[in-house]
C-alpha cells in the first residue's frame, strides 16, 4: 500500500509535467485539471498511507471513513451548518459589512474623520480580535446572537480601511469632471466614486468571508448551544470521534470555499471593467 | 502633527463611549449591590430590575451612577480599571508568578514566534519553487488560495489533541498552528515579489547569460523584499491569532489564550480585557518591529524613501 502511494504520487506528478509542459497548457481546461489530479493524488495518497501504515483513528482517519461520516449525518451537518454558518456568520456579516461601508461613507465626508479613524482602524485590523469573543458571549448569552456579533466585530475593520481606501480612489480630474457637470455629492457618489470604490470594496467582502467563518467558529469554543460547529469539533475532539471532527472541516472548507467563490462571483459582474477582471493575457 | 490630532481625537472620543457605556452595561450589577447594602432602588426587587430596560434603571436610580466605574466584576470595565489591572499583573508582579502577564505573553509570544518562522521559511521556500516550476505552480497555487478561503483555524482543536496522542505537546502544537496561519500569507507575497521584476530586467540578465540562481539572488530575491515584508506584517499578526487560539482548546495553563478561557470561565471580565489589551499590543509591537527592519533593510538596500 505504501509503495502504490508512492507510486501515485511519481505518476500523478508526471502527468501534471507533461501537461504543464505540453502545448496545453495556457487552456482554461487544463488549467482546471493541474490542480484537479494534484488533489486526487493526494486523497488517493492520504487514503493508501493511513491504510498501509495502520494509522489509527485517533491520529488521521482515512478518506473514505470521512466521507462515510459525512453521508450518513447530513442531518446533524446541516444543524450544525445553519446554526454557525447561516445564523452567525452570514449575520454577522451582513451586519458588520454594511455598518462598515455606512461608516465609510460618513469617515469619508470628513477630512478630519479620515485622518484620525483610518490608523486607528488599520491597527485595530492588525489585532487579534477573536480574543473579544469570550466577552461578547458573555454579553449577548450562548446563541447565535454572540457569534454574530464577534463575526461583526471581526470584519468591521478590513471592511471599514477598505472602503475609505476605495472612496478616495477618484483621480481629482476625475472629480473635477464631475465639478464641470454641476454634479451634486449624491451624483457624482453614484456615478463615480462608488464605483470606483468597488474593486477596494469586493476585497473587503472577500476578506472579511473567511474572518466571518473563524469567527463564528472560535466563538463557539467560548460556550454554546448543543448544535453548531465550533461545539460539534471541541466535544467531537474529546470524545475522539476524528472522523466526525473532519466531515465539520470538510463542511466549513465547502462553505468557505463557496462564500469566497460567491463573492469573486458577483464582483466579476459588478467590476467587469476593471483591468484585473478584464480577460486575456496579463 | 494634525494626524496625530486627528488621532488623538478619535482616540478621546473612543474612551468617552467607553466610559459611557459602562452606566447602562453594569447598571443592574450595582443595583443589586446597594441593595445588598440597605439602599433604596426603585424596581425594588432584582427580578423586577432584569426586565426594566438598562437606560430607564439608570434614570430612576442616578446616585448610583458613581458606583459603575469601580464594580469588581462588571459586565464592561471601565478603561481605568482595565489600566491598572495590565499595570498590576504585568509590572508589579513577579515576572515568574503565575499571575503575571509578561509570564503569559512569553509562553504566547515564544510559541507565535516559533511558529512564524517555520511558516515564513517553509512559505518562502514553497514561493521560490512556484516560482521557478511550472508544475509546482500549477498544482499547488490554486490550493494555497483555495486554504485561505477555509476556517483553518477550526482544525486547532484537533491539531492539538492528535499530536498530544503522539505525545507532542507543549510549545509545538501551538507553533504548528501559528506556522499554518502564517504560511499561506507569505507564500502569495512572496510569489507575487519574486515575479515583481519586469521583463526589461530579465531579459537583460539573460543577455548577461545569467543563471537561474544567479537571476535569483541578484535580481528576484531584492525585488521581492518590499512584498516579503508586507506579507510577513501580516503573517506575524496571524501567528499570535493562532497561538491565541492554539492555546484554548487544551484548557492551557499558561498564555494569553489561557487567561482569556479563565477570565471567562469565572466571570472575571477584567481579567479577559487586560488580557486583550496585552495580546493586542503585543501584536502592535511586532507589527511595528517588523516595519523597522523593513525600513532598515529597504534603505541598506537603496529603495527606502
Amino acid at each position: 500500500m505504501v509503495f502504490g502511494a508512492v507510486l501515485i504520487w511519481g505518476l500523478g506528478w508526471w502527468v501534471n509535467v507533461q501537461l504543464a509542459k505540453g502545448s496545453f497548457a495556457d487552456h482554461r481546461g487544463v488549467q482546471l485539471l493541474v490542480p484537479a489530479i494534484f488533489g486526487v493524488t493526494l486523497v488517493l495518497i492520504w487514503e493508501l498511507l493511513v491504510r498501509g501504515l495502520e494509522v489509527p483513528l485517533v491520529i488521521l482517519p482515512a478518506p473514505s471513513v470521512i466521507a462515510l461520516r459525512f453521508g450518513s449525518s447530513l442531518d446533524l451537518l446541516w444543524a450544525d451548518f445553519s446554526q454557525t454558518i447561516l445564523k452567525g456568520a452570514l449575520g454577522g456579516y451582513v451586519i458588520g459589512c454594511s455598518a462598515a461601508l455606512g461608516v465609510a461613507v460618513l469617515v469619508d465626508r470628513s477630512e478630519f474623520l479620515r485622518r484620525g479613524l483610518l490608523p486607528v482602524g488599520n491597527f485595530v485590523a492588525a489585532l487579534p480580535i477573536v480574543g473579544t469573543a469570550p466577552i461578547l458571549v458573555m454579553w449577548f448569552g450562548f446563541d447565535w446572537q454572540s457569534k454574530a456579533a464577534v463575526v461583526v466585530v471581526m470584519v468591521f475593520f478590513p471592511m471599514l480601511v477598505n472602503a475609505v481606501a476605495g472612496l478616495r480612489e477618484t483621480s481629482a480630474l476625475q472629480r473635477d469632471l464631475m465639478q464641470t457637470y454641476a454634479a451634486s455629492y449624491g451624483q457624482s457618489f453614484f456615478k463615480l466614486r462608488l464605483p470606483a470604490a468597488l474593486p477596494f470594496i469586493f476585497n473587503g467582502l472577500k476578506i472579511s468571508t473567511t474572518l466571518a467563518l473563524i469567527g463564528a467558529i472560535v466563538a463557539e469554543f467560548f460556550g454554546s448551544p448543543t448544535v453548531g460547529m465550533g461545539f460539534r469539533i471541541s466535544t467531537s475532539v474529546g470524545q475522539l470521534a476524528l472522523d466526525m471532527v473532519w466531515a465539520e472541516i470538510v463542511v466549513a472548507a465547502l462553505a468557505g470555499s463557496a462564500f469566497y467563490g460567491l463573492m469573486s462571483l458577483i464582483e466579476k459582474q459588478a467590476t467587469f471593467w476593471h483591468p484585473s477582471q478584464r480577460r486575456g493575457r496579463n | 502633527m494634525k494626524t496625530l490630532f486627528s488621532v488623538l481625537t478619535v482616540i478621546a472620543v473612543i474612551v468617552a463611549v467607553w466610559y459611557a457605556a459602562c452606566v447602562p452595561m453594569n447598571i443592574k450589577g450595582v443595583l443589586d449591590q446597594v441593595e445588598r447594602g440597605g439602599a433604596v432602588v426603585v424596581p425594588e426587587t432584582p427580578k423586577a430590575r432584569r426586565d426594566a430596560s438598562a437606560f430607564g434603571l439608570v434614570v430612576n436610580n442616578a446616585f448610583a451612577i458613581a458606583e459603575v466605574w469601580s464594580v469588581e466584576r462588571p459586565r464592561l470595565p471601565a478603561p481605568h480599571q482595565v489600566a491598572v489591572e495590565l499595570w498590576n499583573t504585568a509590572v508589579e508582579k513577579k515576572i515568574s508568578s503565575k499571575r503575571s502577564l509578561i509570564y503569559h505573553g512569553k509562553v504566547t509570544l515564544s510559541a507565535t514566534l516559533l511558529g512564524f518562522a517555520i511558516g515564513t521559511g517553509l512559505g518562502i521556500l514553497l514561493a521560490v519553487g512556484i516560482v521557478h516550476s511550472k508544475v509546482m505552480d500549477m498544482s499547488i497555487m490554486p490550493w494555497a488560495i483555495v486554504s485561505q478561503t477555509i476556517p483553518i483555524i477550526a482544525l486547532a482543536p484537533m491539531i492539538i489533541v492528535v499530536l498530544y496522542s503522539i505525545g507532542v505537546q507543549g510549545l509545538l502544537p501551538k507553533a504548528i498552528i501559528s506556522a499554518y496561519l502564517s504560511f499561506f500569507p507569505v507564500v502569495v507575497g512572496m510569489v507575487k515579489g519574486l515575479r515583481s521584476p519586469d521583463a526589461m530586467q530579465l531579459d537583460l540578465l539573460h543577455t548577461y547569460h545569467a543563471s537561474a540562481a544567479q537571476g535569483f539572488w541578484t535580481l528576484r530575491l531584492p525585488a521581492s523584499m518590499p512584498y516579503l515584508f508586507a506579507s510577513l506584517k501580516i503573517a506575524i499578526a496571524a501567528a499570535l491569532v493562532g497561538a491565541i487560539v492554539g492555546e484554548l482548546p487544551t484548557g492551557a495553563v499558561a498564555g494569553f489564550g489561557a487567561r482569556l478561557l479563565a477570565g471567562s470561565y469565572y466571570g472575571q471580565t477584567v481579567q479577559i480585557w487586560s488580557a486583550l489589551f496585552a495580546a493586542a499590543l503585543l501584536a502592535a509591537g511586532l507589527v511595528a518591529l517588523l516595519g523597522l527592519m523593513e525600513r532598515q533593510i529597504l534603505k541598506r538596500m537603496g529603495e527606502g524613501s
